[in-house]
């Protein structure tokens, strides 16, 4: 037997801690890389922790996780000069998925934007990407009346995702211990309301990356632990359990969201990633736009179910019926919700519609599979 | 369980319990482990020659994939069913239900580890 993931590689660099990671400890986590990180990867069962999150909630420590404060009187103006998007018009309190494009068109990050004020906004980028997002945006800022700090440092975040995520929040709030500043059940998705946790300052979003309805709540990292324990306690009755990366990304692979360094990439136009819409070519200006569309036969994203067991996995070639090379996954895995393998893959458009057949190389044996429209799972 | 100090080991995380000329082989529960939930098994068919190191069946968790090397020269006799059915059964029971396959062994053992060796290989 090998290929069993192995603790990560001395690089010489510190690993990274989240502010909750004694708690995880003491939760039996097995921990990962992730970007630097040693994040938990599974607390006892990847697959106990997905049906978790699909059937009552996860709880996901995303500490790791970017953020990037932009303030001022051009924050709004900032923002549609340097992301895909318009993100100037959204109303307070929204949030808007966005992306960071290259000079070249190509993507340097997926991030979601929440408007916290009128000259207030709050950026949210890959733990992989903080610095270049960071870096990409301080630059892009000069000429504006604006503030970019990166707060990633103080910043810790929660997740819980799953249909009993809004019970343990009102629980929270029953106890008097969480107070949204509106009615949580007034919170409709991709927005966000202030509050506070045990006094201190927390932003809950009604945001995820599972396919789940739940929360992402944003506070301080020496207030998190307190918050986590919480959301524990009074989510363990309704099947609440502390979820790992691994199941995270069954479950955004399911939900047939892109992952960055998988799906999307520098090497990556956003319309090859089906992120079009993202891009608002109505806007005059902004960094990448020249160069934002891929070429007419540029591969793009599918989403494939195969055949039997055997999952397809990244890297792995995609065939068409004579055996010619037409396409690579990026994702892959046996769905633990569906129970037959899917993924994700970049196929010549002449074999991207639904329906086609197609076929994996699994190690060398070619696994029939067909492209199927995405999300995988979608939630009643 | 069995009792584990009685079992051979191999540097690719499998056990092996020698009985006679068969030996029933697994994979550790430090390998089950370290792979996550297991969603998949490949076991060769019966009958199969196999030759030390070389690869003979595939183990996938939800995560990764892991290689399954014949751990000694020899047949395959029997294959686990129940396994293949139910994956689960070598995170739940690495050692006992969760044996993977039954080789009729043919030629000389090579080096195997010990139960103390192994567990002095996995703690580094």
């Amino acid at each position: 037997m090998t290929d069993a993931p192995v603790p990560p590689a001395e690089t010489g660099v510190e690993p990274r801690y989240s502010p909750l990671h004694d708690v995880h400890v003491a939760a039996g986590a097995s921990f990962t890389d992730f970007a630097g990180w040693q994040m938990p990867v599974r607390y006892s069962s990847d697959l106990l922790e997905h049906h978790a999150v699909r059937q009552a909630a996860g709880l996901f420590d995303l500490s790791h996780m970017a953020e990037i404060s932009v303030v001022g009187p051009d924050a709004g103006a900032f923002l549609d000069a340097a992301l895909a998007g318009t993100l100037s018009t959204i109303a307070v309190g929204r949030a808007k998925y966005s992306l960071l494009l290259a000079e070249e068109g190509g993507i340097l990050d997926d991030l979601v934007v929440y408007r916290l004020d009128d000259h207030d906004f709050l950026i949210v980028a890959n733990a992989g990407n903080r610095q270049v997002a960071f870096e990409t945006l301080a630059k892009r800022a000069h000429g504006f009346d604006v503030t970019v700090d990166d707060e990633s440092d103080d910043t810790a975040l929660i997740a819980i995702q799953g249909p009993a995520a809004e019970g343990v929040l009102d629980e929270l709030i029953t106890q008097d211990r969480l107070a949204p500043d509106a009615p949580l059940a007034e919170l409709r998705y991709y927005r966000a309301l202030q509050g506070t946790f045990d006094d201190v300052p927390v932003l809950i979003a009604r945001t995820g990356y599972t396919g789940e309805d739940g929360f992402e709540i944003y506070l301080d990292n020496d207030t998190a632990p307190a918050l986590w324990s919480a959301l524990a306690e009074a989510g363990a009755p309704r099947g609440v359990v502390p979820a790992g990366l691994a199941s995270r990304d069954t479950l955004r692979l399911e939900a047939g969201m892109p992952l960055y360094g998988h799906e999307l990439g520098l090497e990556t136009k956003p319309a090859q990633a089906g992120l079009g819409r993202v891009v608002d070519l109505g806007k005059e200006s902004f960094a990448g736009r020249d160069n934002a569309l891929p070429a007419e036969d540029a591969r793009v994203l599918v989403g494939l179910t195969l055949d039997g067991k055997r999952a397809a996995r990244a890297e792995y070639t995609v065939v068409d019926p004579s055996g010619l090379a037409v396409g690579v996954v990026t994702s892959g895995a046996l769905s633990p919700t569906l129970g037959h393998p899917v993924a994700m893959a970049y196929v010549d458009p002449a074999v991207a519609a639904v329906g086609t057949s197609l076929g994996v190389d699994v190690r060398g044996t070619v696994i029939p599979a067909t492209v199927v429209a995405l999300p995988f799972y979608k939630r009643s | 369980m069995s009792d584990l100090t009685t079992l051979k080991y191999t540097e690719e995380h499998e056990w092996l319990l020698i009985d006679g000329d068969t030996a029933t082989v697994g994979i550790t529960d430090y390998a089950a482990d370290k792979l996550g939930d297991v969603v998949y098994v490949d076991l060769p068919a019966v009958g199969t020659d196999v030759e030390a190191g070389k690869v003979v069946g595939e183990i996938e968790s939800t995560k990764s994939v892991g290689e399954l090397f014949a751990p000694v020269l020899g047949t395959v006799l029997e294959i686990n069913d129940a396994v293949v059915d139910s994956p689960d059964l070598v995170n739940s029971s690495p050692f006992d239900d969760g044996w993977l396959i039954k080789i009729t062994l043919s030629g000389d053992l090579p080096a195997l580890l010990s139960r103390d060796e192994y567990v002095a290989l996995t703690a580094e």
